[in-house]
């Protein structure tokens, strides 16, 4: 059986290790704040906090206390607030130890596509490209295939780029894959799931 | 030197022309300089050309400029809350210039710390880098992005004294201090003013050094996305 959802943010929290800060992008990422156990994990979120707690209690939300998809959010003893600029520094500096996020492609070179289909309605960027930039390990969860079927680890990728050659390690319904030397290494297969079925589901090279 | 005013459009007032860049504070709805930007509106210029992350929404935030015309240009990195922005921006009416987050923040942080440029390597082989000028340091390679320097800065902050000295709260500082900075004059609306002397000289979050003009005024605080979490039977 492939993972689903949370199974996947289940095994991207086991990229984590105690100490580390952390930032998570919207969607299946966001997830995995729910499975680090005991580590000592710190949030960060691009828009100026590191230390994000969990959702408020209804009627305890506070206008000024938003996470980076502008939902409400609590703050932790360790929590410290700081102005964008500060915030992309950290980011830009390297000092955040990994990012969660989502894609639409990867490619066999680590190449990254997750802001646009030209065509299609832009809303911009975010602080996708300064965070696949900046950020030590970039961790990508996503579904192995699209919709019609066809797989989104690609040899080259058909939309525009976030990062050029930034990701790390890809998480899949299907397994985990690592960006490596000449295309994509399987790590590892999700139970039920063997090494020939993510060939079959796979565009890129896996060496 | 006299930093108060007595409301929004008296603080505007000999600032506001057509054709002006304005770095606007704010993530999403929150920490936005609401009451400026209505004054703006009422003033009706026209053909603005607005440096902000975001774009606000149908009825709030930079979305009521957008409602009545009045922004020619937006230098932001997520917009798309905003039906009537979509529009205007499918049509080609208003000429939308995609920054990444960061390099939009550090624009106008470099701007108000006089840097007309730097070295990014945020966009690097994207079309964000299309046309910029690439350089390469110990081995990696870094695009050149500019200094915003505006015409006006609008922010919102939490608390004031009369000198200009500014505090923000929780996750409303965002981009009010980096837009803050990089404009020539920078009007703030706070939620209180304090007597000069009652804040802690060492919790000053923006010096009112880039402060000229300041307000009090009352705030919707408008919440864009209200999540929360059930409490659990005890």
């Amino acid at each position: 059986m492939p993972w689903d959802r949370n199974q996947m943010a289940e095994r991207a929290a086991q990229e984590l290790e105690d100490g580390m800060y952390v930032n998570l992008g919207i969607g299946i990422p966001t997830l995995v704040a729910n499975y680090v156990g005991d580590k000592d994990i710190t949030l960060q979120s691009e828009n100026g906090m590191l230390g994000m707690g969990p959702f408020p209690y209804e009627g305890e939300e506070d206008a000024d206390l938003i996470n980076a998809g502008k939902q409400t959010i609590t703050e932790l003893n360790r929590t410290a607030y700081f102005d964008s600029a500060t915030s992309f520094g950290m980011i830009r500096g390297g000092k955040i130890a990994a990012a969660i996020l989502g894609a639409m492609e990867v490619a066999e070179n680590g190449d990254l596509a997750n802001w646009m289909i030209p065509g299609k309605l832009v809303k911009g960027m975010g602080g996708a490209m300064d965070l696949v930039a900046g950020v030590r390990r970039v961790i990508v969860v996503m579904d192995h295939t699209n919709k019609h079927g066809d797989s989104k680890l690609l040899k080259e990728c058909t939309l525009p780029l976030t990062g050029a050659g930034v990701v790390d390690r890809i998480i899949t319904n299907l397994g985990v894959l690592d960006v490596v030397e000449g295309g994509l290494k399987i790590v590892e297969t999700a139970d039920g799931v063997t090494e020939e079925d993510i060939h079959a589901a796979t565009e890129a090279t896996i060496v | 030197m006299k930093k108060l005013y007595d409301n929004a459009t008296t603080a505007l007032d000999g600032l506001l022309h057509d054709d002006i860049l304005i770095a606007a504070g704010g993530f999403g709805l929150c920490g936005i300089p609401e009451l400026l930007l209505q004054a703006i509106k009422d003033s009706g210029v026209k053909d603005l050309t607005f440096a902000s992350n975001n774009a606000g929404v149908d009825d709030f935030g930079i979305g009521i400029l957008l409602a009545s015309k009045q922004v020619r240009k937006m230098m932001s990195s997520y917009v798309g809350e905003n039906a009537e922005f979509m529009r205007q921006y499918l049509e080609g009416e208003l000429e939308v210039e995609f920054n990444p987050q960061g390099t939009l923040a550090e624009r106008m942080r470099a701007g108000g710390a006089g840097i007309p440029g730097f070295y990014t390597k945020t966009g690097v082989g994207t079309q964000i880098a299309d046309g910029k000028e690439h350089k390469d340091f110990d081995g990696e390679t870094y695009i050149m992005e500019r200094g915003i320097f505006a015409d006006l800065a609008i922010i919102k902050a939490w608390k004031a004294d009369e000198t200009g000295n500014l505090i923000f709260r929780k996750t409303a500082r965002n981009f009010n201090v980096p837009a803050g900075m990089c404009g020539k004059v920078c009007v703030a609306e706070v939620e209180e003013i304090v007597p000069t002397g009652s804040l802690d000289p060492d919790g000053i979050h923006l010096p009112g050094i880039y402060v000229h003009r300041l307000i009090k005024g009352d705030h919707e605080k408008r919440i864009e996305q209200r999540t929360t979490r059930k409490k659990e039977a005890v």
